[in-house]
């Protein structure tokens, strides 16, 4: 009797939004990747673009960098994120503060923080230089050079995006009930015996999470990079997102989409399979 | 012994939490009321003289003020994606959470893919201009609201997991109708969930940047982030007009963070863990 009254209408106008703004698009990308396109006029091409995608080394570059980019900021963030969550659950007085501060970054603006590390990793002037010759260690180019540059953009993602991988993991670990920690101080467990029997195995559903959002956040990150780098040193930094940016403001619009189904099928083929994987795995409360 | 260990790595983790965090923001601070030569030297010292007022009124009345229309436009689309956000999201997630069926699952599916999928830039300019929204707020609006809807209706879906379905029962044979069910008496009970993506999306929203640049380009509609981005193409060296910027766009963030901590956290975390 009460069926009738959970009308599908509701839904109607958050489906009109999201269907015209997004699904449409996000459908149409498939067809606008086969074409050399100027918005008002198109010619189909077939897989030219892809073509282009693969050979071009300024533009397959993006592949490596962008499956670094998300690899490496979500493994730093789950491993940092788990010590610092853990250690914000243990019994200390600093707590509420030490919470926050770690949050705080990820409310900022990516382009301020991105414009700021730039300064501080400037190679001659920069701070982090300056204090590093007071330790006797010369100057690090650190957005300069080739090798370097990715993962010095890395480090600023993860100096921004940790807090919230922390917050994650102390609700999980909040949520790990109090009986197994009274059972392992019975049986005379040490915190170590703690943190590897019942907080790393229980707190995996919060893990989980973390891997996930951070590797297909990582996978879309274009704005860090394109502020401290634009990409550079030559491509060095170039990831899809900015690759795709990169060949709109070209004009490339064909190209331009094909990225955006590349990256599409990216985070179809490496996210799906990851989520099934971990969600296999994890354990019952 | 155990506890004066403890102690010592506290006060260690407090002293990284002040290199690692306190001394950027300091030096940004600081930065932003230096004169130009000084802020040029990029450090941690003291301006000699302070600068405070004519940096930031400089910053205000660049390009004709372009820094205070910027947070106009902002704010206004901010605070129209909200309303928009809350009040579609709000009602779908209602028949979304209580009916099971085909169409159920499948509308859960395409919002799941929603939270994954980076969104076709090109196309969606595409459809932004044959509907004549291209370059204008509501445009912006539109998408910002769009993109937001998976995260807000997975929230709304959750909470309202927790709401009985005795109430609705209740509600039904007092007499009330399909449209009276809904807001009279499940929209209120939503209360904190609103409150939550709220405030989430306003700092979202408020700091986006990638979404300008791509459908509101253009100084005229210039929003908060983009005047950031126009400056550091402009100003070049000046960093303390720079970072006297960085420090006003932050404010906002910064103000939502002190009042609204809890429900941040709140956000961010819900679904996460176990959902």
């Amino acid at each position: 009797m009460t069926k009738k009254h959970y009308s599908y209408i509701l839904i109607l106008p958050a489906a009109l939004i999201y269907s015209v703004i997004f699904l449409l698009p996000t459908v149409m990308s498939f067809f606008f990747s086969m074409t050399r396109w100027t918005l008002t006029d198109w010619e189909f091409i077939g897989f030219e673009n892809f073509v282009t995608f693969f050979s071009e080394p300024s533009l397959n570059i993006g592949f490596k960098n962008t499956i670094i980019y998300a690899t490496m900021t979500s493994g730093l963030k789950v491993v940092l994120g788990l010590l610092i969550g853990v250690f914000l659950c243990s019994n200390i007085k600093t707590k509420n503060y030490l919470r926050s501060i770690v949050f705080f970054p990820n409310l900022l603006s990516t382009l301020a923080v991105g414009m700021t590390f730039s300064s501080l990793m400037h190679p001659t002037q920069g701070l982090i230089n300056q204090m590093l010759t007071v330790f006797n260690i010369t100057g690090i180019d650190w957005l300069g050079n080739v090798k370097l540059a990715l993962f010095s953009i890395i480090g600023v993602d993860v100096w921004k995006g940790v807090g919230v991988a922390t917050v994650i993991y102390i609700a999980g670990i909040m949520s790990i009930p109090m009986e197994y920690n009274e059972a392992l101080m019975i049986d005379g467990g040490s915190s170590w015996d703690k943190f590897w029997n019942i907080t790393l195995p229980l707190c995996r559903p919060a893990m989980n999470s973390v891997i996930i959002l951070s590797f297909i956040g990582g996978l879309r990150t274009f704005d860090l990079v394109w502020v401290m780098t634009k990409g550079g040193p030559g491509f060095a930094t170039d990831l899809l997102a900015s690759i795709i940016y990169k060949q709109y403001c070209g004009g490339f619009y064909g190209l331009s989409t094909a990225g955006n189904v590349i990256l599409f099928l990216f985070v179809a083929v490496l996210v799906i399979p990851l989520y099934i994987f971990l969600n296999k795995k994890e354990v019952d409360l | 012994m155990k506890r004066a260990k403890q102690i010592l790595v506290e006060i260690m983790a407090v002293i990284l939490s002040i290199i690692i965090f306190w001394i950027p923001f300091i030096f940004v601070m600081i930065t932003s009321f230096k004169d130009k030569t000084q802020a040029a030297e990029m450090n941690i010292k003291l301006p000699t003289t302070y600068h405070i007022a004519e940096n930031y009124s400089a910053v205000l009345q660049a390009e004709k003020g372009m820094v205070i229309r910027a947070f106009f436009n902002s704010t206004l689309i901010t605070l129209l994606s909200i309303v928009i956000l809350v009040l579609i999201c709000s009602m779908a997630a209602f028949p979304l959470q209580r009916k099971k069926g085909k169409i159920t699952t499948m509308i859960n599916i395409l919002a799941l893919a929603g939270l994954m999928i980076p969104p076709a830039i090109v196309p969606t300019i595409w459809v932004l201009n044959g509907i004549g929204l291209f370059k204008t707020i509501i445009g912006m609006v539109l998408v910002e609201v769009a993109l937001s809807i998976p995260f807000s209706l997975m929230l709304y879906k959750g909470f309202m997991a927790t709401i009985p379905r005795e109430i609705d029962e209740a509600a039904i044979v007092d007499g009330c109708g399909k449209i009276q069910l809904f807001f009279g008496i499940i929209f209120p009970l939503l209360k904190p969930v609103t409150a939550t993506i709220i405030v989430l999306t306003a700092v979202n929203i408020f700091n986006d940047f990638v979404n300008p640049l791509y459908f509101l380009p253009g100084a005229k509609n210039a929003t908060i982030q983009l005047t950031l981005y126009n400056f550091i193409g402009r100003f070049g060296s000046s960093w303390n007009l720079l970072f006297a910027d960085a420090v006003l766009i932050s404010i906002p963030p910064l103000i939502l963070f002190i009042f609204f901590n809890k429900k941040i956290v709140a956000g961010m975390t819900a679904g996460a863990v176990k959902g």
